[in-house]
Order: structure tokens, then C-alpha cells, then sequence
């Protein structure tokens, strides 16, 4: 919201630069996003920061207020006329121009009225009113035309108010300061167009600030200086408005309170240019008076206004006195707005009708056929009040934002109704004339009750830490605008009407706390340190694992990724081959009812599709990658609101075994299924796990001849493997194989075991022999090992595969497996004739049990 | 046989002294104390010569012998201070070639920040939580004192799911409810936790809005816990996280679930408060939201408001990572180039 500075000083001395009184509002929780100066300069102050602006400065004896007492022909050139302006110095200057709005005033001969401008003398700096860049430039002589010229009068482009270069800036009124006296010609630009608009981002709690009083209030509370409030004093010189209007509220849950004013005999007309000229500041269209007296009303305390044409209503009304009810919506009914929209109407939308239908929504936006015009000379002002989530319903459901409904979605109470027609019907009255009916028709079938809160002193120290005193607190309050009554150890503070944010009771006191620490300033409040006992600490051995696995992972070379956890069912559908049945988890899907972009629609059932996407978009430029992810899926559960959230590890290499370098190979070999098992295995040695066992998987997702089940235990932890070729190609990874895998993370950290034994050193030196036996091609690897484990027995202390070797002169069918065998005991220095007893029974019992053959 | 050892160790003895080299050595080594040696051979033909000669020949073979050992051990000596010689002057690489690449790993960036924020936080007695990201309303929305249709949820833009009343969490805030619950046993326990994890915002992906990113949730509950307390805490893990000199300041502000209600800023580290362009010129970065809990809150989670009280804050490590690192595309945590993640 834009709140213009000399708006502002009609309600409150402002006796600090606006740039401290900025940072005290930021600091209060009205936080000023943007200070736009306009032809006032910056004010740097020690420790406070703000951009520094770029506009121009006024110069305050080359940029004066002028009066413009004739407007003649410019002898040679019919585009440009000659101003003669009094700037307050003896004679008057003679400015060429060709602004097209001097053109009605030429050769009139001396002006009756003079028409006032902004005046830039020679030497004065203005922007360029030519460049579509913002160019500054220094006035100097030059002839236009055969005339000599060295000054001239100024458009709002050229003094940096505004984009406008159609005309230069004319007043038909005399600008008044702000304390009535009219300023004379010669007075600089400054003190009469001069201005600082503040930029006020307003957070859900501070409805109250949406205007410019509202934020005055707050200067007021925060510099501690005196609040004038705005007149709500009407002339109401008609005859009385009972009879010509009245009022129906069917719903005053809705529509707590309705209230109309009558002026007759009016005249519409161009709003005053002071008034005109602060709608434009707050970025409002000036249109007439009456629509231009609601909006500045609107703007000036948050009240939104709604004027009818009265004769049209009359009319409606068949030529009855109009009667306006509010109300919900019939089924189907309709209306076209201001907007020139046809709206079907919802049925929460409440709305201001009359006998013959729909005038407007309530608190939103007026009816096209009921609105002022040129013609009118009867208003009927409306000024009600409407729930705050019924108005933000409303306009969610008929995406309508609009200035009212704006401050009527965020609250406002229903004292401000009364406040605002008489406010408003009074300005339309000083604005185009007219009697103002007597009285006022004010419909409020349940009056809001006032709120009070008891505050013992005590709580405020509890809670803030710091004591204040009754007094200091009351007084604090007491700037705040609240009422307070100290009653002992307790305050009994009375909230202002517009306060909606105070709550009752426990809540109202934090409320009333709040207040204090804000007004007495947070930066004063002391920092210190919890005091407070330490809660007794939990075991958190997921959380530890969990890091602990990262670890290891990044310790094995590999990168971490974390992926968006949104996916779509199609995308997840890669990655199983087409035909086959998926392997991913078969819960449905958390599904987004309002996703916001196609590729996001639900929660993930599986790391593999993001770890396979994150391989494609590096595919491009890493011929190696080793990756992991640890992360949770979703998966719905039937009967249960919420999903299950059970976490992932997901691994993935491809491309290059090591890294490129640049002497002999670059980064050799493609990696195979053996070093991803070297990541499982370094993993579960990491994190102390024991127990694993491998099997042929049956995951669709992997090559069935490439990829395991891991177990631990017997209980099944995931698959790691190829993945399946055709799944590849999908993701166009067709360079080199890929291997992936996906572990039920919370299984795997079932058996980490912190507690693990560390074994001695041996003492004793240990005796190395090699064994290499030829076995079928199908005889696994495990089964080899499980036999030369068995066989050695308690003098064989460690069998580690050194070679796998098929061909010549391995018969064909078989492989030979190469162990290296480590014998050691503690007890004692093995003998050879020990060793080669039992080396010789691992040797039989392959033969036996495997059909082994020892490799010659 | 005396007259050709006398000229084998004449021989011998020069031709060591021409010997510069390592491999010289070794094949004048060979050459005469090799198993065909000359020296080797002449002293196994002892057993050819008259018996009489045989005691003066074999005498004078050893001290031969001897003397040529000596010699060859002072000349390797030699040879191997002047191959080292010869090594440190002539030996050297190209040092600007560069390094052969070792395979290394690393932890994406938001895991190292959420490391940095759960060290820190530790040190003050603060546990990582950690709770559930698909939530029902009430928990991310009611039980934190947001009611249905209230203006502030509007500060939150949400992904809603097929389920009624189910919805991807839009801050970690709903975690205070659970770990009141949980570990506050009927509120009769203080809390300090931390809890860091994954929230989601219906935000067009831009440069500078995600719809998932990371928030760090902080929790303390007990019987004596002020404002001057959340304000000296959240300064401490300012300077702990962005220097030993960085100023805070708390700003009034508005969360429901807190009251009083707070933003931290910390001057910006970038310029040292001056003002720069990633602070937009105003000397401070926002580091976090926080407040007193609210009242609502206390009840919810099942603890007497009038006897208990604590604060919260939330922090956005992307955010901070972005600060500290000079990264301008937030788009990049979860894009999971390669050569992103590789630079931290
Ligand atoms: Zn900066």
C-alpha cells in the first residue's frame, strides 16, 4: 500500500526524517518495502540504510511555483504558444511551449484566474521530457523559433512525478500548505508538489493499517506524538432520509451492519485537485467526485464506500421509495459488475439487493446498472461492514479483487461503517454540493461488543522476559490507543473497536504483550540465554544412521543428490519394460488435487525414476557418474489419512570406473555389476552390518541375470543390478550400462550393530597359500567360499577371492575360482605339516561336495 | 696363476674407477665376483697349482679379494651420491601438469547447510525431530492456530491433496504440534528440538521460488522461557553460522502460531552492511521467522499456557547456502547437475 507522507501529516507531526520513521515502522511490524521521493531530497541518517534514489532533486531557487497570467501567440510558429509566467520576481518571464493544454488560454489577454504551474528557471535541472531514457538535462538559452527563451514550464515527466508529457502540470486553484495558507508564486516546487510516498507491505494481522489513517495511528503510537483524527462532522441540511431508503439485512452474520446517507441536488463534477492529486499518489484513477470521494475514503481510513444513483434505484423501485436488503444468492441468479462482467453468482456470495435484484456483492464490487453518471444529482451512499472470510471466499470464488474487498477480506469493524458515510457523504456534499438528507439510516442488529482484557503485571515478565511496571506498561498501551485501567497487580485494558487482531481471555493477553514489547521497541528488549532446564536427550538412531550411510557413501566416491519428490505415474512408468508387471511399491499414489505443473501430479513411489532422470540430464556432459539419494517414498494407505513415508537409499553408477586423467587411460573401463556390489558391500561394512546374502532378483526394473536381492538376515532389503536394458533406452542412457540400486533403508538400519567387537592383532605370524578349483559355470561363488570355510575350519581365518578365470585351459563349462587362504591361530606359530592337513581337506571336501577339481 | 691375479686386480681396480653408474656397478660386480667371475674363478682354480704355492697364492687371493670389496663398497658409495647428485639436479616434472583426478564423493549442499544448522543448534541442547511432509490440515493448518478461510493462509500457498483434509506440509511447523505430543508426555516435559526437512509451496519454479525446499524448525518449550531468551539464542547461532561479528536485529512481524511474533535479520555479510545488491542495498539479509509460541499452540500440543511458554523460528538453509556461496538460481538444489554439486 502506498502512503503518501503529506497525506499522513493531516493526522500526526511527523518531527523525524521519513527515513527513521520508516525503519520505526519496519521495526514495528509495518515494514516500508520502498521510499519513492518525489522532488524532496534524501535524508542519510547514522546506522540507517536505505538504496540511495535516483530521482531529481528540486532545486529550491530554480524550481518555483508559477502563475501563469497570460498565454500568447508565438509569432512565428503556430505549435507554440508564449507563457507568461509571475514567479514572483519583478516581471513576468516569457516561457515558449508547445503544451497543448495552453492552446484553449491563447490570446485571451490577461488571464482572469491565473493558471498555476511548475516553473524551471534557467540553470534548473529537469528530466528530458524527449527521451524515452531517463536523461537529465540543465535549462539553457535558446531561441525556439526566433524567440529567445531560457526557461520553461514544466510536465510531471520533466520533474520526475510521473510518465505524463501531454501538457504541463496547471492547477486552476491556488495550492494551499497544508495549514490552508495559499502558496504564492515564486514559492519553491518543493514545499508545494514535493513529496515522500512510503511503500507499506501489510502483513494478514494489520487490517487495521490498511489507510492512511490507519498507518498514522500507528506513527502516532510509535513516535509517541498526538493523533488528529479526520472530521466526521455533515452539514445535513435536507430533509430527512426516512422514507426515501431503507434497510433489510437477512444475514447479519455476514452483513453485521448497513448504513446509507441521502445528498440531493448534487452536481458531478472533477474532484477537487488536492484530492485528485492524492488518488493519483495512491495509484487511483480520478473519475469524478462522487466515485473519486469514495475512493479517497476508502484510502483515507479503510472504509470502503459504495455510491448508487438514487433515481435509478427510485426507478427500480417502480417509484417507491427503494428498499435495500442483503442477502445470499438465489440459484442461477446473476449479475454484471462494474467490470462489465456477467457473473453467475455462488451461493455464499453475499449480496446488497433491492426489490427488483442484485445492486452489487457485498463488500466486493458494485452492479453496472445502479452507478453514477454525468447525470446524476441524487447519491445514495452505502457504507457497510462484511465478514472478513465470507468477502475472501467471495472473492476467490469470483476471482475478483478489488480495492474494497481487499480491506473488507481482511476486516474491518463495523464502527468504521458509521464513520465512513459520514465522511464521505459530507466530502461529495463539499465536493459538488447539494443538501445532505437529515439523518442516517444504520442497520446493526447485533452490536459488536467491546473487548477487554486482564493482563496481570506478571505474565508480561514471564513472558518477555523484562518487568515493566503498571505504569510503564499503561503507558505504553495508552500510545497503542488502548484504554487502561490498573487494578492492582492487573491491567484492565480496554481494546480500540478497530483492533479485530486482540483476542479475549489467555489469547488477548498475548495479544496485549505483543503490544507492549512493539511499541516499546524489540530492539530494546535484552538478549540472554535459556536458563530453562535441558530436556533429558532422546535416542535418535535413524537420524544418525541415516548421516552415518551418507558418509560411508560419499567416503566409496559417491555424490549425493536430492530430487524433487513430485513425480507423475507416467514418468514413474519408466522405468519398467513394457510388458512386464512393475516392481514398484502398489499403493496408490498421493495425488496432487492442485499441481502446478504436468510433470508434478504425485509423491514418488521410488527413487529409480529421479536417479535415472538425474543420470540423463548429466549424460550429456559426465562420462562418469556415482550418485545416491536417501529419501523418503509415499505410499497411500487404505483406511488411513495419512500415507506411509518409508525412506529410500537409491544408488546409481555409470559410465567410467574412475575419474579421467591425462596419462595413459582415461578413466578406463565401464563400471560392471561388481562395482556397485563393492558399494553395497563397503555400505553394510560401514555401517557394521552383517549377515548379507545374495540371490537372483526379481525386480522388472533390472537385468534378470545382472541384478541381486539383498537379504540381511533373511529379511529382504532391495535389488541392486543392471538395470533392465529396455528401461535404459527409454531414458536414452544407451552409452554404457547402468546400475542402480533401491534399498528399504528402515530394514537395512534394523541391523546396524553400534556394538560391534573389534578382534586383537594376532601375535602370531600367519602362513599364505593359494587354492584355485575349477568348477561348473553354475556353481556360485558363495557356495565355493561357504565350502572352503566350512573345511578349514578354526585354523583358516580369512579365504579372499583373488582371480575368476574361464578358457584355455579351463574346460569349457567351468570356471576356476582363485582364493588366497589365510591360516593363523593365537594360540601358536603354525607348523606346515599342520597347514597342509588342512589345506589338503578344503581340497577334498571341494571335490566331494562341489565336484571341484584342483587347477594344476 | 699369482702374475694373472696380480693383473685381474689391476684390471679390476680401474675398471671400477671408471664406473659412474648404477648399473656399471652392477655389472662389474659380475663380472668379477659373479658365479663365472673372474675373481671367483680364479680362486676356485686353487685347487690346479702345486700344493707348495697353494697357501701363498690362496693368501694373496683373499686380501685381493678383500681389497676389491673395499674398493667396490667405497665406489658404490660414490656412484650413489652422484646418481642422487645427478637426480636432484636433473630430476624434476612439470609441477603445472595437473594432479592425476582422485574419485571423490560429497554430500549435496543442503545436507552439508542442515549439518551446519543441527551442529550448531546441538550445542545448545537441541535434538533433530523429524515429521512426517504429507499432513492433515489440522495439523499443518488448525493446531497452529490458521483457521479455515483465514486471511493468513494466504502467506502459504498449498498443495492439496485427492484426499480431503490431506495436503503436502507448507512449513515445518507442523512438527511442533507432533513433537508436543509426542515427547512432551501430557505436557509435563520441556522440549528442545530442531526440526529440519523437506516443505512444499504451490510456486511457479522460478529462479527464486521452488516447490519444495527445506526449512529448519526450532522448538523450545519450558516453564521460563522469555523473549530475551529467543532473542539472545537466535543471535548466538548468528554469530556461530555467519561470523563472530554479525549483528542481528528483530523485527516486529506476524506468524499465528507465535505471539509476539518476529523476523531476524543479520547484517549482511556481503558488503558488511553497506549495502550491496544481494540486500538489496539495505545492509540486512532475512535469516529467519520466529516468536514466542503461541497460546493456541501451547494448548494443542498439550501444554498449560499459564504455566509453560517457549519460542520458535524457522530458517531456509537453501537460502543461506545461496548467501554464502554466491548463488543466484535456486533452481539448482534439485536440479542435480553434476557440475553444481561437485563445486561444494
Ligand atoms: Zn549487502
Amino acid at each position: 500500500m502506498k502512503v503518501p507522507v503529506i497525506w499522513l501529516r493531516d493526522y500526526v507531526d511527523i518531527d523525524v526524517p521519513i527515513e527513521l520513521l520508516a525503519e520505526r515502522l519496519t521495526a514495528a511490524g509495518i515494514e516500508v518495502s520502498h521510499i519513492e521521493y518525489i522532488g524532496l531530497p534524501q535524508t542519510f541518517i547514522e546506522g540507517i540504510r536505505w538504496p540511495i534514489s535516483e530521482h531529481l532533486v528540486w532545486d529550491r531557487d530554480k524550481l518555483l511555483l508559477g502563475a501563469i497570467r497570460e498565454v500568447k501567440a508565438h509569432p512565428n510558429a503556430d505549435r507554440l504558444v508564449l507563457a507568461m509566467v509571475d514567479y514572483g520576481g519583478g516581471e513576468l518571464e516569457q516561457c515558449v511551449t508547445g503544451a497543448p493544454n495552453l492552446f484553449e488560454y491563447k490570446d485571451k489577454g490577461t488571464l482572469p484566474q491565473p493558471l498555476w504551474t511548475a516553473f524551471a528557471k534557467e540553470g534548473a535541472e529537469v528530466w528530458d521530457g524527449h527521451s524515452d531514457e531517463p536523461k537529465r538535462m540543465i535549462l539553457k538559452e535558446k531561441a525556439l523559433r526566433g524567440i529567445p527563451n531560457r526557461s520553461m514550464v514544466c510536465s510531471e515527466k520533466e520533474l520526475g512525478i510521473s510518465g505524463e508529457h501531454d501538457g504541463v502540470i496547471l492547477f486552476h486553484d491556488q495550492p494551499r500548505a497544508s495549514d490552508g495558507t495559499p502558496h504564492l508564486p515564486g514559492t519553491p516546487l518543493q514545499d508545494v508538489l514535493g513529496d515522500i510516498v512510503l511503500e507499506v507491505e501489510l502483513t494478514p494481522n494489520l487490517a487495521r493499517c490498511f489507510s492512511v489513517y490507519g498507518v498514522a495511528r500507528e506513527v502516532a503510537a510509535l513516535l509517541d506524538v498526538p493523533l488528529r483524527p479526520p472530521s466526521f462532522d455533515v452539514l445535513m441540511e435536507g430533509a430527512g432520509i426516512a422514507g426515501d431508503a431503507s434497510i433489510e439485512i437477512r444475514e447479519p452474520s455476514l452483513n453485521p451492519r448497513f448504513t446509507l446517507a441521502l445528498l440531493r441536488n448534487t452536481t458531478i463534477q472533477p474532484s477537487p485537485e488536492w484530492m485528485q492529486r492524492r488518488l493519483r499518489l495512491v495509484e487511483q484513477r480520478p473519475i469524478n467526485n462522487v466515485v473519486d470521494v469514495t475512493n479517497y475514503v476508502t484510502f483515507e481510513i479503510g472504509q470502503p464506500l459504495h455510491a448508487f444513483d438514487y433515481d435509478k434505484l427510485r426507478a427500480r423501485a417502480g417509484g417507491k421509495a427503494p428498499k435495500i436488503i442483503t442477502r445470499l444468492p438465489e440459484p442461477g441468479e446473476t449479475l454484471t459488475t462494474l467490470d462489465g462482467v456477467k457473473r453467475t453468482l455462488d451461493p455464499h456470495n453475499i449480496l446488497v439487493c433491492d426489490e427488483a435484484g442484485v445492486l452489487s456483492i457485498g463488500g466486493i464490487m458494485g452492479g453496472a446498472e445502479t452507478e453514477i453518471d454525468a447525470n446524476t444529482t441524487t447519491v445514495l451512499l452505502e457504507a457497510a461492514s462484511w465478514n472478513f472470510i465470507n468477502v475472501r471466499r467471495s472473492m476467490g470464488s469470483q476471482k475478483l479483487h478489488t480495492e474494497a474487498g481487499a480491506r473488507f477480506s481482511r476486516g474491518v469493524h463495523p464502527s468504521q461503517a458509521l464513520l465512513g458515510v459520514r465522511r464521505g457523504i459530507e466530502l461529495m456534499r463539499q465536493t459538488g454540493g447539494g443538501q445532505v438528507a437529515a439523518g442516517i439510516v444504520d442497520e446493526y442488529p447485533q452490536p459488536a461488543e467491546d473487548v477487554t482484557v486482564e493482563l496481570p503485571i506478571s505474565e508480561i515478565h514471564r513472558l518477555l522476559g523484562i518487568a515493566f511496571t503498571a505504569e510503564q506498561a499503561a503507558s505504553l498501551l495508552a500510545r497503542g490507543g488502548f484504554g487502561v485501567m490498573p487494578e492492582g497487580d492487573v491491567l484492565r485494558v480496554i481494546v480500540p473497536d478497530y483492533r479485530l487482531d486482540i483476542g479475549t481471555g489467555i489469547i488477548g493477553q498475548a495479544d496485549i504483550i505483543e503490544e507492549i514489547a512493539r511499541i516499546y521497541g524489540y530492539k530494546l528488549i535484552p538478549d540472554t540465554l535459556i536458563s530453562d532446564e535441558i530436556p533429558s536427550q532422546y535416542p535418535n538412531s535413524a537420524y544418525a544412521y541415516e548421516e552415518q550411510a551418507r558418509d560411508v557413501l560419499v567416503a566409496l566416491g559417491l555424490q549425493e543428490v536430492i530430487s524433487y519428490r513430485l513425480t507423475t505415474p507416467e514418468r514413474e512408468a519408466q522405468v519398467t519394460p513394457p510388458g512386464l508387471p512393475s516392481s514398484l511399491p502398489l499403493a496408490d499414489y498421493v495425488t496432487l488435487a492442485n499441481p502446478i505443473a504436468p510433470d508434478k501430479t504425485v509423491m514418488r513411489h521410488s527413487l529409480l525414476t529421479s536417479l535415472l532422470e538425474v543420470a540423463r540430464g548429466n549424460a550429456r556432459h559426465a562420462d562418469r557418474q556415482q550418485v545416491f539419494e536417501i529419501g523418503s517414498i509415499y505410499l497411500d494407505r487404505p483406511r488411513q489419512e495419512l500415507p506411509d513415508e518409508p525412506i529410500r537409499l537409491g544408488i546409481l553408477l555409470t559410465g567410467r570406473r574412475s575419474a579421467g586423467e591425462w596419462i595413459g587411460e582415461t578413466g578406463g573401463e565401464n563400471v560392471d555389476f561388481y562395482d556397485l556390489k563393492g558399494v553395497v558391500e563397503g555400505l553394510l561394512h560401514g555401517l557394521h552390518v552383517h549377515g548379507a546374502s545374495y540371490r537372483r532378483a526379481a525386480h522388472t526394473s533390472f537385468h534378470p541375470g545382472r541384478s541381486a536381492l539383498l537379504s540381511i538376515q533373511d529379511v529382504e532389503i532391495g535389488t541392486f543390478g543392471e538395470i533392465h536394458p529396455l528401461v535404459t533406452a527409454a531414458f536414452d542412457l544407451d552409452d554404457a550400462p547402468v546400475y542402480a540400486a533401491e534399498l528399504d533403508f528402515e530394514a537395512l538400519l534394523a541391523f546396524v550393530d553400534p556394538l560391534y567387537t573389534v578382534a586383537a592383532l594376532p601375535q602370531t605370524p600367519p602362513v599364505l597359500q593359494d587354492i584355485a578349483l575349477v568348477v561348473p559355470d553354475s556353481t556360485p561363488a558363495a557356495e565355493v567360499e561357504r565350502v572352503i570355510v566350512r573345511a578349514g575350519g578354526d585354523l583358516l581365518r580369512n579365504a579372499r577371492l583373488f582371480d575368476v578365470y574361464q578358457g584355455d585351459p579351463i574346460p569349457a563349462g567351468h570356471k576356476s575360482l582363485a582364493y588366497s587362504l589365510t591360516y593363523q591361530t593365537d594360540e601358536r606359530t603354525l607348523t606346515d605339516k599342520e597347514v597342509a592337513r588342512v589345506h589338503e581337506k578344503i581340497v577334498r571336501a571341494a571335490e566331494r561336495e562341489l565336484g571341484a577339481k584342483l587347477r594344476a | 696363476m699369482l702374475e694373472k691375479l696380480e693383473s685381474l686386480y689391476q684390471e679390476a681396480l680401474g675398471a671400477l674407477d671408471a664406473i659412474s653408474g648404477g648399473d656399471a656397478l652392477r655389472d662389474w660386480e659380475l663380472k668379477y665376483f659373479g658365479k663365472k667371475g673372474g675373481v671367483t674363478e680364479l680362486v676356485r682354480s686353487v685347487g690346479a697349482l702345486p700344493k707348495e704355492e697353494r697357501a701363498a697364492f690362496g693368501k694373496r687371493a683373499n686380501e685381493v679379494k678383500t681389497a676389491l670389496e673395499a674398493a667396490y663398497a667405497e665406489r658404490e658409495k660414490l656412484v650413489g651420491a652422484m646418481e642422487l647428485a645427478k637426480d636432484l639436479e636433473e630430476g624434476e616434472v612439470d609441477v603445472t601438469l595437473p594432479g592425476r583426478p582422485r574419485a571423490t564423493g560429497g554430500l549435496h549442499p543442503a545436507t552439508q547447510t542442515l549439518r551446519e544448522y543441527a551442529r550448531i543448534w546441538a550445542k545448545m541442547g537441541f535434538q533433530v525431530y523429524r515429521s512426517r511432509e504429507v499432513e492433515d490440515d489440522d495439523t499443518n493448518f488448525q493446531l497452529l492456530n490458521f483457521p479455515p478461510h483465514h486471511p493468513a493462509r494466504d502467506m502459504q500457498d498449498t498443495f492439496h491433496t485427492t484426499k480431503p483434509n490431506v495436503l503436502l506440509r507448507t512449513h515445518t511447523s507442523p512438527g511442533q504440534i507432533r513433537a508436543m505430543r509426542e515427547l512432551g508426555e501430557n505436557g509435563t516435559k520441556p522440549i528442545r528440538v530442531i526440526l529440519p526437512g523437506m516443505v512444499y509451496r504451490y510456486e511457479q519454479i522460478t529462479a527464486r521460488s521452488e516447490v519444495q525446499f527445506n526449512q529448519v524448525e526450532g522448538l523450545a518449550i519450558g516453564r521460563n522461557i522469555t523473549m530475551t531468551d529467543l532473542k539472545g539464542t537466535i543471535a548466538q547461532f548468528a554469530r556461530e553460522f555467519y561470523g563472530a561479528d554479525a549483528a542481528v536485529r528483530f523485527r516486529a512481524s506476524y506468524f499465528p502460531f507465535t505471539e509476539p511474533s518476529m523476523e531476524v535479520d543479520v547484517e549482511c555479510f556481503l558488503c558488511g552492511g553497506q549495502g550491496c545488491r544481494v540486500c538489496k542495498y539495505a545492509g540486512w539479509l532475512e535469516i529467519s521467522g520466529a516468536g514466542m509460541v503461541h497460546p493456541v499452540v501451547l494448548e494443542n500440543g498439550g501444554y498449560d499456557p499459564a504455566v509453560w511458554s517457549g519460542f520458535a523460528f524457522g530458517m531456509g538453509p537453501e537460502r543461506a547456502t545461496m548467501l554464502k556461496h554466491g548463488i543466484t538460481d535456486i533452481r539448482y538444489f534439485w536440479g542435480n547437475d553434476l557440475r553444481f554439486l561437485e563445486q561444494f
